[in-house]
């Protein structure tokens, strides 16, 4: 068995922020299923938002001013007190990196540069070309080498350690010598990232499994508006790599097979930088009604940076280019990028308060896995990257709080029961099954992008709950080829899916049940967004049978009341 | 079915540190290749469909993650770059990044990579106390570093090192080029004497500079350049050292 202090499984933003804040009172174990490096906090491109007022356009931009757009872009689902903190915080958080290293890209008068996005008054995209989420990763894991931090890579979590009250710790796998741990730890801070490897077209990285946001719920903790799925206007077709919404803060077009710039007719102040759920509509509304082009890959239409010009392309969009060139041989400086809408951002999660904390004492979450909530039921651009840092960073000190107040000892029987239950689990996935688990994960996924996409209805969502009700009885016969434990992807696979299974199913019912549109959650069915019934989370738990429940909390409102959203 | 769709083969490295007993081996699949399909996506068809004990990295699957490095064809690069159609032949061998052990199949024990990386602080190193807003920079000087910013640690460079391959002692191209992200930093503080730490065989002059980093990297980062110009500052540091003109930097 190991002990610390803390354990903190997730190596990306949140995570390593979480860990600095802590490490230097307290014993921290930071646990990866990938090197640090490795998480999908790195992909991001397009920026961090923070009202710094250093575009001579965003003189007069304030805290509150990021707060009124966040709280407007996410269609009035955020909760407004733990907004407020977070554009708050926002400066100090850019300030902080800053001071740790990070190389932001600069204004003539060498102050950080900063850019258009989509929603926002102002320009207060904080960026580094386009690789700010490299750009931030790095200096976080470059701040954790220097605090000399304990890093466990490639030690993936399965299960967590509870006696319905408080946390004891978690069950780990280390990937490398093949052995099941149990780790003793007095709090345990889930930053484990999205779920968006639930849908077929999707930007995130395979490991964006959502498996973190199962393991909890299976433990009894709360998940927060599951059905809230941002949809990226902009991913290259074919792979669905993300095109930055910097593309079009930078001046870029979106473009149908008529040559029009048609966001004139959804959204005609904003343009092409109206928030992501109305853009992501605005695409597929094109491509229903047969203004799209036709590739072998799939109908698109056009993202044209040409006007730009090389210089600006090469200065402000490097990745961007680079990665057309690589995955669609296109350089956007000569020909437009080929583009749909996919999956792209959980505004879901594990039910947090701006404190991090959770239902269970001594467990916290934060990140994409967590939902505060900051981002409603649609997420701006520029404020993902914020939400891991701040509420990392907040975390830390709510978990110092914690450990101060509390002191005893994790249950060490307890964690070896956990221990072998977790080792019968895996028993019985290695056992002689017939499904495959790739067959499973597929038509989840398919279902998912087909029946739960950027347009739902009540048929479509049935038909969704009951095929993942299929999959999981399928999934009881799983058959993973070898039972060893050592570097068995596909015995991690295996059982990543069956929490994969838990959070879409959650995640179907709770769109099913939500009889309205708001933000990113579009029905066809109910296309009017009705605050009277539906002005309030979805909460998920799973009883003691697997069986989920939903009830509702309110949104937590201060200064703004919900007006039609237009842009 | 496509009318470009081939038949390909695919020879891979196998082998299992903890099966020490077994000798590695080429294990042979064949594969129906699409256009635009990638190496990458072949090797995850190859373990779902076909040998579910086929062990490799891979996370982003858009070349900004550093998982997936491996030599493909003799050729170092990232798995998921690489389209599996983009060789003359329609046998593709695959095989883990050299100078490293290997722990199964195409994935390498990483940790003599991160050692060199740590040992060159890693990080902005302050003395002055940090202002209340940033510290100050011009773009002239954030561009200087910004071929050294988008080292996505893939490990390529390390991999192709032909210095590396005679002595594991060599900080290697890609924790050098590290160390001069830093250096080239107009924020950082770190004293010139910080260069001696790479002032012998085992940091900048163990180069070979044959340039076969720069060839491998996927992200066009030229680590040989940052090892000509740190020789350079070093040598300039010792010349002014040894005409006293070195302040006490300790």
């Amino acid at each position: 068995m190991l002990y610390h202090d803390v354990l903190i499984v997730g190596g990306g933003l949140a995570g390593l922020r979480t860990a600095v804040g802590l490490c230097d009172q307290y014993d921290v174990g930071l646990f990866s299923k990938v090197h640090p490096i490795r998480s999908h906090s790195i992909a991001a491109q397009g920026g961090i938002n923070a009202a710094l007022g250093n575009n001579p356009d965003s003189k007069d931009d304030t805290p509150e001013k990021h707060t009124f757009d966040t709280v407007k872009g996410s269609d009035y689902l955020a909760d407004q007190d733990a907004v407020e903190i977070m554009c708050r915080e926002a400066p100090a958080i850019v300030y902080e990196m800053e001071h740790w290293g990070c190389p932001f890209s600069r204004f003539p008068d060498r102050t950080i540069a900063q850019r258009p996005f989509g929603g926002a008054g102002y320009p207060r995209t904080c960026f580094s070309t386009d690789l700010t989420g490299h750009v931030l990763l790095n200096t976080l894991f470059e701040r954790s080498v220097y605090k000399g931090i304990r890093v466990y890579s490639e030690f993936v979590v399965l299960a967590l350690v509870t006696d319905g009250d408080r946390c004891h710790g978690a069950i780990v796998l280390d990937q490398i010598r093949g052995e099941i741990i149990a780790v003793a730890a007095r709090a345990v801070v889930f930053s484990t990232g999205g779920y968006g490897r639930i849908y077929y077209y999707s930007t995130n990285a395979l490991t964006n499994t959502g498996s973190g946001i199962g393991i909890p719920l299976k433990a009894g903790v709360p998940i927060k508006d599951m059905e809230f799925v941002q949809f990226h206007p902009t991913s290259l077709i074919g792979t669905n790599i993300l095109m930055t919404e910097g593309c079009r803060g930078e001046g870029g077009y979106l473009v149908n097979n008529k040559g029009e710039r048609f966001m004139e007719r959804y959204a005609p102040k904003a343009m092409e930088l109206a928030p992501r759920d109305i853009v992501s509509r605005s695409i597929q509304t094109e491509i229903e009604e047969g203004r799209a082009f036709d590739h072998e890959l799939g109908k698109y239409v056009q993202l044209d940076l040409r006007h730009l010009g090389k210089d600006k392309i090469m200065e402000r969009l490097p990745g961007i280019r680079h990665i057309c060139l690589d995955f669609i041989g296109i350089d956007p400086i000569y020909e437009p990028i080929p583009i749909m809408p996919s999956q792209h951002y959980s505004m879901g999660g594990i039910d947090t308060n701006e404190h991090a904390e959770t239902a269970l004492k001594g467990f916290y979450a934060s990140g994409e896995c967590a939902c505060v909530s900051v981002h409603g039921a649609n997420r701006l651009g520029g404020n993902s990257l914020l939400d891991t840092i701040v509420f990392g960073k907040l975390g830390a000190v709510a978990v110092d709080r914690y450990l101060q107040a509390h002191s005893a000892p994790p249950d060490e029987k307890l964690l070896m029961s956990k221990k072998k239950e977790v080792r019968n689990r895996i028993e019985n996935v290695t056992a002689n099954g017939t499904e495959k688990p790739f067959r499973i994960l597929e038509e989840l996924r398919l279902t998912m992008s087909r029946c739960a996409g950027i347009f739902r209805t009540k048929d479509e969502l049935t038909l969704a709950l009951q095929k993942i009700l299929e999959l999981k009885d399928r999934y009881k016969n799983i058959a993973v080829s070898s039972s060893k434990l050592h570097m068995n992807y596909e015995l991690i696979g295996a059982l990543e899916l069956e929490n994969m299974l838990d959070v879409a199913h959650v995640t179907v019912l709770g769109a099913l049940l939500r009889e309205e549109s708001r933000g990113a959650h579009s029905r066809r069915d109910f296309p009017e967004r009705r605050d009277a019934d539906w002005l309030k989370h979805t909460v998920a738990t799973l009883n003691q049978d697997g069986e989920p429940s939903i009830s509702y909390k309110d949104v937590v409102i201060t200064k703004y009341q919900p007006m039609e959203r237009k842009y | 079915m496509n009318s470009t769709t081939e038949y390909f083969t695919f020879r891979i490295l196998r082998y299992d540190a903890m099966e020490p007993a077994k000798e590695p081996y080429f294990a042979s699949y064949r594969v129906r290749v699409i256009p635009g399909l990638t190496v990458l996506m072949v090797l995850l068809r190859i373990r779902d469909e076909i040998d579910g004990t086929l062990a490799f990295r891979s996370s982003c699957r858009s070349a900004v993650c550093g998982s997936c490095a491996m030599v493909i064809n003799g050729k170092l690069d990232l798995a998921c770059r690489t389209q599996a159609a983009a060789f003359g032949s329609k046998t593709i061998i695959l095989e883990p990044l050299p100078n490293m052990e290997v722990i199964k199949d195409l994935v390498v024990d990483m940790t003599p990579f991160w050692n060199m990386y740590a040992k060159v602080r890693p990080y902005l190193v302050r003395t002055s106390p940090d202002p209340d807003k940033e510290i100050p920079q011009t773009d002239e000087e954030r561009k200087r570093i910004d071929q050294y910013v988008n080292c996505i640690l893939c490990a390529s460079c390390y991999g192709a090192c032909p210095v590396l391959a005679r002595n594991p002692d060599y900080a290697g191209p890609a924790a050098l080029a590290k160390l001069e992200r830093f250096m080239l930093d107009s924020r950082d503080e770190r004293p010139k004497s910080f260069l001696e730490t790479v002032n012998d065989e085992k940091g900048v002059w163990g180069c070979d500079t044959v340039l076969r980093c720069i060839t491998a990297c996927p992200k066009d980062v030229r680590p040989t350049d940052s090892i000509v110009d740190l020789r350079k500052q070093i040598v300039k540091y010792r010349t002014r050292k040894l005409f006293g003109k070195v302040k006490n930097e300790a």
